[in-house]
């Protein structure tokens, strides 16, 4: 599982800085709150998966959904002048600590079980 | 089912790869931008300072050949000799000439009453009409030359509060404000002295006015640069 996710992220590190892809400055915002969403996702997942709870639907649609979303609500509060990014950054961040406190829990049973 | 969701992370795990190392590119690359960029604009900015300085020096070096060649051609020629004292007349009433002669020196400094409360506490500050009556008044006394704080009055002196102070040739001031006019020293005086006039009002808001009557005043040029944009002179003849 964490083999899995460790080479499929160095994989995706790698293709992205081999793509000559480049993001006009002014998007960098949007995209950094973007990536904060998607990494509340695959937090959320690998908790979800621990429990046993996982459920391949809802985590494609919440990486991608959550990713746009933020990314929108931060552009829509550009345009009105209200800082919706610091919601979006607020939430996703405190809810990646909890998942990361479930799975730190989970981890550590495990190993004391053993 | 256990395949599924190893490839479902493995492909999210890539897209968030991809997005991550695209933002870091983007951020590293701005950066990047911004110190180029500002170490260009210092250069640019190193590069006008001194051109600008050259640029001052080379000013200086031709006013000065100019006034050179006035010299010597005022001493051979009769013609530029009338020019070169119609030049000297006109930039004396321009104000670009230091000038001296008898005249007056009139101090006028802001009131020491003790504030009460509920009083206006701007009765007893010297404001910039004034200062501008004295001036109209020295003019219409017959002055030659005025100076306000050593700002030498010309055409387009502005005299006009801005909050506390008052700005004169875009210099602020603040009380005392110290005139130095040439002209008729009893003219002048008088014109101020007047039962009813300037002194005496200006006495009544606690305004102290001082004037000193010398035979020797020097009155400095105007130090700026007169530069019209749109007053274009007309020769005769045009149509007006």
């Amino acid at each position: 599982m964490i083999f899995v996710i460790i080479l499929s992220l160095l994989l995706g590190l790698a293709i992205g800085f081999i793509l000559p892809v480049n993001l006009p400055a002014a998007y960098v915002s949007y995209l950094s709150v973007a990536i904060l969403a998607a990494l509340d996702s695959v937090f959320g997942g690998i908790r979800s998966s621990l429990e046993q709870k996982f459920d391949n639907l809802i985590f494609i649609t919440g990486f991608f959904g959550n990713a746009i979303l933020a990314g929108g609500l931060a552009y829509i509060g550009d345009v009105l002048g209200v800082p919706i990014y610091l919601a979006a950054i607020f939430v996703f961040g405190s809810r990646l600590f909890v998942n990361f406190a479930y799975i730190r829990r989970y981890v550590v049973e495990r190993l004391r079980k053993k | 089912m256990k395949k599924s969701i190893y490839f479902s992370i493995a492909f999210v795990c890539i897209v968030l790869g991809i997005m991550l190392s695209t933002q870091f590119k983007t951020v590293q690359k701005s950066g990047e931008i911004t110190v180029q960029r500002s170490e260009e604009l210092t250069n640019q900015l190193k590069q006008v300072q001194s051109e600008k300085q050259a640029l001052q020096k080379q000013l200086k070096d031709l006013e000065d050949r100019i006034n050179e060649y006035i010299e010597t051609s005022s001493k051979t020629n009769a013609l530029t000799q009338t020019l070169k004292s119609d030049i000297d007349k006109y930039k004396e009433i321009a104000g670009l000439t230091d000038v001296q002669g008898p005249g007056i020196i009139v101090t006028i400094t802001d009131g020491k009453q003790s504030i009460q409360s509920g009083q206006n506490n701007n009765l007893n500050l010297v404001q910039d009409e004034d200062l501008l009556r004295v001036v109209n008044e020295l003019w219409a006394a017959g002055a030659e030359a005025l100076s306000l704080n050593d700002q030498r009055i010309i055409t387009t002196t502005e005299i006009r509060n801005i909050g506390p102070t008052i700005n004169v040739n875009s210099t602020r001031f603040v009380s005392p404000y110290v005139f130095k006019a040439i002209g008729d020293p009893d003219t002048l005086e008088a014109a101020l002295r007047l039962r009813g006039g300037l002194v005496d009002q200006l006495s009544t808001w606690g305004i102290e006015v001082n004037i000193k009557k010398s035979d020797k005043i020097l009155i400095k040029k105007y130090d700026g640069i007169i530069n019209f944009k749109y007053a274009k002179p007309i020769t005769e003849g045009e149509n007006k």
